[in-house]
């Protein structure tokens, strides 16, 4: 999902628990909140430090493929709405970092990991939007898809992480519509126009359902995940999800979903549909998707070109500080 | 990495209705102002506010988890401070 292949620490079996890690477990079990200063297993703290940081990150690479568009977009009320929409992933970045930093790294930590490349973000943001299409498809689809993952973590078991999900999630209906919102207006388009939103979904369906993460037979760290409740739903149920909520939608467009083996299956009450290219999946994670080093590079860079900044603004505020204690 | 790390303000909004200043989270700003500026973009998009409150994290004392007994377990056997805990006859009505 915002948050892929998260390594999972511990997994213990109960017989190797300690008795404070077995109470630990008894908590989450009863459905209890996790708060910051209260004792909590390594493992428990590490991979969440993993998860939360690659949601976060996910959220400020995530503004760079819409930003693209924000200087190109049809309309200026298509303008104001993407720029609010891109300012809400800032926003998201910054709750998901600030709940982090409750965990005992720092923002600056967090950010030195993502530009070295020990942390990730999620594939999906390797991806290039080519056309005002694309803007379309990555609201309705990505973020569609974000939400997904989102809804369930609200419950997760560390409480500053649960309630920055309630804050996202509030926020994160009114992109998927606007992204729905563009798809109608070109699909009821021109015959290009509808062209161009077909082209979109075919290009970012397989994508979106890499957001999910591996296969649940693949998926390692799942387990131990789902007992600490930073982890709800496994992979396969996500996507299974997200498709059968999608097919209407595309249906309703009159696009066609690019999957030929794409079919209803009334036993299992869910749509059968091909599962994407995992090795185009591990390929881009491993760094190697079309845009890896275009997103990561603007990220470093707008990091390294904003350091006189931060450095300046801080200087300002110690020299203010030290004016007022002369003062009283 | 900048050795000049913004610090960590909390900040407090006060929503529309009369209520009391909430805490809703934290960022990071180089002065107070500034965290005003900040808080005002991160928490407040959408009309979630009329006032807003910051503090520097490391100003604020919290009471440790290892306390939570001593603190708060000598309320539990006070259960005469809840007014269900009389019973008034009917006859009395309204109480």
């Amino acid at each position: 999902m915002y948050a892929q292949l998260v390594k999972s620490e511990g997994s213990k079996t109960r017989e190797e628990m300690t008795p404070q890690e077995i109470a630990f477990q008894e908590r989450i079990d009863r459905g209890e909140r996790i708060e910051p200063k209260e004792w909590m297993p390594e493992g428990y703290r590490k991979t969440l430090i993993r998860q939360m940081g690659q949601h976060a990150h996910s959220e400020i690479v995530g503004q760079l493929p819409e930003g693209n568009w924000i200087t190109r977009a049809p309309t200026l009320d298509r303008k104001a709405i993407l720029l609010a929409k891109v300012q809400d992933e800032a926003g998201h970045g910054l709750y998901l970092y600030s709940a982090a930093e409750t965990l005992g790294i720092s923002r600056d930590e967090l950010l030195e990991q993502l530009h070295n490349g020990k942390m990730k973000y999620s594939s999906i943001f390797n991806y290039p939007t080519l056309t005002w299409a694309d803007i379309g498809a990555v609201g309705w689809l990505v973020d569609g898809a974000a939400i997904m993952n989102q809804v369930p973590l609200q419950r997760t078991s560390y409480g500053p992480y649960a309630r920055a999900m309630v804050r996202i999630c509030k926020e994160e209906s009114f992109h998927q519509r606007q992204g729905y919102d563009i798809m109608m207006k070109m699909a009821s388009g021109t015959a290009e126009q509808k062209a161009m939103a077909q082209d979109a979904l075919n290009r970012f369906w397989y994508p979106a359902l890499m957001m999910f993460g591996p296969s649940d037979k693949d998926s390692v760290h799942s387990a131990q995940s789902m007992a600490w409740k930073i982890k709800i739903n496994t992979n396969d149920e996500l996507r299974q999800k997200f498709v059968d909520q999608t097919v209407p939608q595309a249906k309703y467009l009159g696009l066609t979903v690019p999957d030929e083996n794409l079919k209803w299956n009334e036993e299992k009450g869910g749509h059968d549909f091909s599962e994407p290219d995992w090795n185009e999946f591990f390929a881009v994670i491993a760094g190697n998707g079309p845009c890896n080093e275009e997103r990561l590079g603007a990220r470093v860079k707008a990091w390294d070109d904003g350091a006189w900044f931060r450095d300046g603004l801080m200087a300002h505020a110690e020299k203010a500080a030290t004016r007022r204690h002369a003062a009283e | 990495m900048s050795k000049n790390e913004w610090p960590l303000w909390e900040i407090f909004i006060r929503g529309q209705h009369g209520l009391n200043h909430r805490h809703v989270g934290s960022l990071h700003a180089p002065d107070a102002e500034m965290a005003i500026c900040n808080a005002r973009d991160v928490y407040t998009r959408r009309n979630e506010g009329v006032s807003i409150w910051v503090v520097r994290s490391n100003d604020i004392t919290a009471s440790s988890p290892s306390e939570k007994g001593p603190l708060f377990e000598p309320a539990n056997s006070k259960v005469y401070r809840h007014p269900t805990f009389f019973d008034i006859p009917e006859e009395v009505g309204h109480m």
